[in-house]
């Protein structure tokens, strides 16, 4: 199995929390991973990248047009990263507009469940049901359990399985 | 979790991971992109494991390369972390320690920032390294990186030399999954062995602690240990020849195996980038009938290589600056193989900018400050604060403490003229002004400089992950420090018109500045310095001791757009739909700083009640 990732974003949005969930997804499945992620200045709100690649790779950057996925926290980071992903199919983006994409309004629904800070974890179970993931969902929930401080851990989980479900 | 297991480690958690492992007993860092993990991970596995270092957040890395120098001088394995513009401020007691050489296994792990994501330069410190006259490991993986932290030690040891680990953003910042081992028990006591000549080295010594230190250099040159690796590939001979190191190495490799191209090249890994091996360098200069090197961000295996037919950046064909992107490298593999390019839609616009948290303290320094003194010069520094250039607040940003003496400079510029002096606002962050703004502010009073000096005080270090200064009296490990007083620092630098404010006290801190003013103006004033005191609202604790006003905008809002360009809160956003700014809830914490922002009034801060 080999698959290429990357998760976009504005820093705060917890893209980096997103990231580790996938690196460790693959260990628990007893994948190679090599992830990269963005530090640093522009973790103020500025447009931040992971890259996560699963599988036997040597190099932690994604080539442009080399992602099977797309994980877009903002719509505001496909002008800068859309064409790493090829194609459209592999695209998601958390907005509630329609465009050349799979959108799925994850701050929506976290802020019905009462907590905005899960949007993340809202949209990460979105495309876990919705696209062709290198690991199943539970390998996905085992990983979030597996880093989730404990006074976070029922509510990540529960914006995971929200976002799996697509609905309250 | 065991002792023996696999884990993902980000690189520098791997860095750390080794340091522990190979009995390392005290580790010292300033914080820095992309350098800044390595310390809180060497805390956490010296807890885990029971293996006690002494790790400390020194206030500056040359600070931190001496502490770690005098207890490798005592027999024990040291490390100094820093980013590579660290090591320009830790360069004097680099260079030295190279000739004096060390005794306990010393490593310095600089990192560069290739691109650069979050530095002034994007410099290769392997060229200082090679300045330095000290061997220096480029690793291209943080598995990598954890793997030579042993073999940098043993040769550290061996050859009583300081030793350089050189990761990049990429290895720093890229996770792995990774084997963690047992820590190696660290060996012995302290034991300090006064050697005069070595020690204090005296002109009269150097000339032969240099010949001695170039012999060293020219032993490791032979060590086959350390010499460029072969990466597998066909078993042919071959007449073209890639050298890569560092990760720029790991995206070669790739790329290579992508293009069904491994079979045609050989391609050599550099392990130790200086001193290059010398056979290799014979051997390959004598095999190959096109050679390309392809390293960040200087030619410096390049160079050493002293092959004119070499191609690289030297050659132009690997461009001169900026990250070696595997993009960038696609298409440089591309024209040496004479391969037709690869057509792809290039990632990378240029995104959204980084700007101040909502309720940052800064904003509302920088708010009143601006406001004050629309036509001042305001010298800034290196931290969260230099995003005070999106609100016109900032006019310079240099190096570390650089703005203090830079508000001296411009003072003594417009001084000379003799009339018409701007108000000179100078701004540094309370970690900064301990790294490098005391001995500037001393030079500042005693030359006679008179400007306003406002130290951004927010008790951490917050743009590199909200370390510890040291007024907080909380040391790396979380133990208590003894803390060490702005106020009576300043005082101390001989200023006489010390005051603090929390700048959310926005009435006030105004009135203040303008007094500071008045005072430099005065023909028996000096220099004025304004302590802004409020801490970091990243602190959650921070937000929740802090009182929460209910703000809003009311549809009095003529979406004149002052408040979006001049105070650049991210929780006042502009709604197209309705053609006016709105308080975005979740992401404003209340602060209220806003309230005197709006030039109609329109934006309405609830006081005496919380959300």
């Amino acid at each position: 199995m080999k698959q290429q990732i990357i998760l976009s974003g504005l820093g705060g949005q917890g893209v980096l929390f997103i990231t580790r969930v996938l690196a460790e997804a693959a260990v628990l499945r007893d994948l190679e991973v090599l992830t990269s992620e963005t530090h640093g200045m522009a973790m103020r709100g500025g447009t931040v990248i992971s890259h996560v690649k699963v599988g036997s790779f040597s190099s932690p950057l994604i080539r442009s047009g080399k992602a099977e996925i797309g994980i877009f926290l903002h719509p505001r980071g496909l002008e800068a990263h859309r064409g790493y992903v090829a194609g459209r199919e592999g695209i998601f983006v958390n907005t509630d507009k329609p465009g050349d994409y799979h959108g799925f309004d994850a701050t929506d629904l976290a802020a019905r469940l009462g907590s905005p800070v899960i949007t993340n974890l809202v949209f990460l179970g979105h495309v876990a049901r919705n696209a062709v993931l290198f690991c199943d969902e539970r390998a996905v929930r085992e990983a979030i359990e597996k880093i989730s401080p404990s006074r976070q851990l029922e509510l990540n989980v529960k914006g995971f399985e929200t976002g799996l479900k697509g609905n309250l | 979790m065991g002792k023996n297991d696999e884990r993902i480690l980000m690189g520098n958690e791997a860095i750390a991971r080794g340091l522990v492992e190979n009995g390392c007993t005290l580790f010292a860092s300033y914080p820095g992109t992309p350098a800044s993990e390595i310390l809180p991970a060497v805390v956490q596995f010296s807890k885990e494991t029971g293996t006690p270092i002494h790790t400390e957040w020194s206030v500056n890395e040359k600070v931190a390369y001496e502490v770690a120098l005098a207890n490798s001088m005592s027999g024990q394995r040291s490390a100094v972390a820093m980013k590579q513009v660290g090591l320009n401020v830790a360069s004097d007691p680099l260079t030295r320690s190279a000739y004096l050489g060390v005794v306990g296994g010393f490593i310095a792990v600089v990192a560069d920032d290739p691109g650069p994501h979050s530095s002034q330069t994007e410099q290769d410190s392997r060229f200082f390294a090679q300045f330095a006259k000290i061997p220096v490991f480029d690793p291209s993986s943080p598995r990598e990186a954890k793997e030579m932290i042993g073999p940098a030690y043993a040769l550290s040891e061996k050859y009583e030399i300081p030793v350089m680990l050189r990761p990049t953003t990429r290895v720093c910042h890229s996770r792995q999954n990774i084997h963690c081992a047992d820590p190696r028990v660290s060996s012995g006591k302290a034991d300090f062995k006064k050697n005069p000549g070595r020690w204090i080295a005296t002109p009269q010594f150097l000339a032969e602690l240099h010949r001695l230190l170039n012999e060293k250099l020219e032993k490791i040159a032979r060590e086959e240990t350390l010499a460029p690796r072969r990466s597998p590939g066909g078993s042919q001979e071959k007449d073209l020849c890639v050298i890569s190191s560092g990760v720029a190495y790991a995206h070669t490799r790739e790329l290579l195996e992508d293009m069904g191209a491994l079979d045609d090249v050989v391609l050599y890994q550099v392990i130790v980038p200086h001193p290059l091996n010398r056979d290799f360098v014979e051997r390959v200069n004598r095999a190959y009938r096109k050679i390309l090197v392809i390293e960040e961000t200087y030619p410096v295996i390049e160079m050493q290589l002293s092959n004119s037919a070499v191609e690289g950046r030297r050659s132009g064909l690997v461009p001169g600056h900026g990250e070696l992107t595997p993009d960038v490298i696609e298409k440089v593999l591309e024209k040496f193989l004479e391969r037709p390019s690869r057509e792809e839609a290039t990632a990378g616009g240029k995104g959204v900018r980084p700007t101040l948290c909502a309720g940052c303290p800064h904003r509302a320094s920088f708010y009143a400050i601006k406001d004050t003194f629309p036509k001042g010069i305001f010298p800034s520094d290196i931290g969260c604060y230099t995003l005070g250039m999106n609100l016109g607040a900032i006019d310079t940003c240099h190096v570390m403490g650089a703005c203090i003496s830079q508000g001296a400079g411009f003072y003594h510029a417009y001084a000379r003229d003799g009339k018409d002096m701007p108000t000179i606002v100078v701004t540094i962050g309370d970690s900064t002004f301990f790294h490098a703004g005391i001995p500037a502010l001393i030079n500042a009073v005693f030359q006679g400089a008179k400007f306003i000096l406002v130290i951004l005080d927010n008790a951490t270090t917050a743009m590199t992950g909200n370390q510890p200064t040291p007024q907080v009296g909380i040391r790396a490990d979380g133990r208590k420090g003894t803390p060490v007083n702005i106020t009576d620092l300043v005082t101390a630098c001989g200023v006489r018109f010390v005051r603090s404010c929390d700048p959310y006290e926005t009435e006030a801190f105004s009135a203040l500045l303008k007094e500071a003013d008045e005072y430099t103006r005065k023909s028996d004033g000096g220099m004025a310095v304004i302590i802004a005191k409020h801490p970091c609202v990243l602190d959650r604790e921070v937000v929740k001791s802090q009182p929460a006003y209910k703000v809003h905008v009311s549809e009095d809002c003529t979406a004149c757009r002052h408040c979006l360009e001049n105070f650049e809160c991210p929780a006042l956003v502009y709604r197209g739909d309705l053609d006016r700014v709105v308080v975005d809830d979740i992401l404003c914490i209340g602060c209220g700083v806003c309230d005197a922002v709006c030039p109609v009034g329109a934006i309405v801060v609830e006081k005496g009640g919380h959300r």
